[in-house]
């Protein structure tokens, strides 16, 4: 690799069509093969995706006996709009538990934590304006200290039955009540963040999943 | 072109040309993601998978490629191998996948696979391209193996997740962030300077020691 080679005799030119026809042979085949191993590995991905979700959404709802997903359509959360693609609606789950009546939404969220955007999922009972639990899903946050919000079970743990809008305060203080939630000591910046997004995804949502029928028809 | 044994082909990039400890190319995955023995391993094998399936038909199609668009073609190889290994760890290590990140993708501008290609692979037959590219492959392997047990025993306190030191030891957390990875590659690099000084020491003194012997006999 270090040697180089003495420069060759000038080579004599290759016509244009070899070269052209070089790569697109080469591009072909190379985009043939994706495709087949594009089709052989997408359902496996989508399962997986799916099956996180899934888990997500069990976790922060408690367990719901099923869930049904709704979109965001002017302002309303309603099932898909025929012939609509799904992912060009903001959407959210609503839960129910075993006797058929409504647990709460599953409410999806991202914002800026301490190194990248966080992204999370939170339940939410829009008739108490109660948090039902919250599960980070993706975040790159510092290894040992910003990770506590993915790790630290008993910080998680606070979120269970928080009342929205939530309220950070410092460990031991009793600022915002029932809305009160204890940051961590060197994680300030990640805790801070997660209760950020959770508020912010409310006050964008809150209105439009507090306004859902099956939410009145409940009580 | 420096004619080589097979055995050399082979051998040359564990050790003696080893593409991160000795060339320093492809530091870059070799930085950022051997914060645990797994991910170092994923990542590792991704790398040989590829380096060994451009070299494989980067040697079976030289005598095709003109020269004028032959990095193009290496590239255009060398990107299709990525994108299949993304997908396949994608589908069936889907959190290894993540721990990786854009770090697979970026496997395509590892210069170490696009070196092997131009240096080695365009110009020798397939099975001394393939050699050499096993080789080379378990070279970084083994680098990043090193990296990566050496920031996961210091910093998690833990070997392929299993704990090492019960609960009471402090992890050091600098080794698992990116300050860990420059520490750790300095002092491997130290390591290996050192053993390698000490060698050429030896042989010297060796030569040294074969003159006076012989001017005694003399």
């Amino acid at each position: 690799m270090t040697d180089a080679p003495p420069p060759p005799p000038a080579p004599p030119e290759t016509p244009a069509w070899r070269l052209v026809s070089t790569l697109a042979v080469a591009g072909t085949l190379a985009g043939l093969l994706l495709v087949f191993v594009y089709q052989a590995t997408a359902q496996p991905i989508a399962a997986h995706k799916a099956k996180m979700l899934r888990l997500a959404i069990q976790e922060v709802l408690g367990g719901p006996e099923r869930y049904d997903t709704l979109y965001l359509v002017d302002g309303k959360f309603t099932g898909l709009p025929e012939g609509a693609k799904e992912r060009d609606f903001e959407r959210v789950f609503l839960g129910y538990g075993e006797d058929g009546r409504p647990v709460g939404f599953a409410i999806e969220a991202d914002g800026p934590g301490f190194q990248d955007t966080l992204k999370l999922i939170f339940g939410y009972d829009a008739a108490t304006k109660r948090i039902l639990g919250m599960k980070v899903l993706e975040s790159k946050e510092t290894p040992g200290l910003g990770d506590k919000i993915e790790k630290d079970r008993e910080w998680i743990d606070q979120f269970r039955r928080a009342v929205a809008p939530l309220v950070p305060r410092k460990p031991g203080s009793t600022k915002g009540g029932e809305s009160g939630v204890d940051t961590i000591t060197g994680s300030t910046i990640s805790t801070k963040a997660v209760i950020k997004i959770i508020n912010a995804a409310l006050e964008d949502l809150g209105p439009a999943v507090e306004a859902y029928p099956a939410g009145e028809a409940k009580r | 072109m420096r004619k080589t044994t097979p055995g050399q082909d082979f051998s040359r990039g564990i050790w003696r040309e080893n593409p991160v400890l000795i060339h320093m190319l492809g530091l870059c995955p070799a930085l950022a993601v051997t914060n645990t023995v797994e991910n170092s391993l994923a990542m590792g094998l991704a790398t040989f998978f590829v380096l060994c399936g451009s070299s494989l038909l980067v040697s079976l199609c030289r005598g095709f490629i003109p020269n004028e668009v032959r990095i193009s073609t290496f590239i255009l190889i060398i990107a299709t191998f990525v994108t299949i290994a993304d997908m396949s760890l994608e589908a069936i290590v889907p959190t290894v996948h993540k721990a990786l990140g854009a770090f697979i993708a970026l496997i395509v501008v590892n210069c170490m696979i696009l070196g092997r290609q131009e240096a080695f692979a365009s110009k020798r037959p397939v099975g001394r391209a393939m050699l050499d590219a096993v080789g080379t492959g378990f070279g970084f392997i083994v680098a990043l193996f090193l990296m990566g047990a050496v920031r996961e025993v210091l910093g998690s306190g833990t070997f392929l997740g299993y704990s090492l030191f019960g609960p009471s030891y402090e992890p050091w957390v600098v080794m698992i962030l990116p300050p860990g990875g420059f520490l750790t590659l300095g002092f491997l690099l130290m390591a290996i300077s050192y053993v390698q000084r000490r060698r050429a020491q030896r042989r010297e003194d060796e030569t040294e020691g074969e003159v006076v012997a012989r001017e005694r006999a003399a």
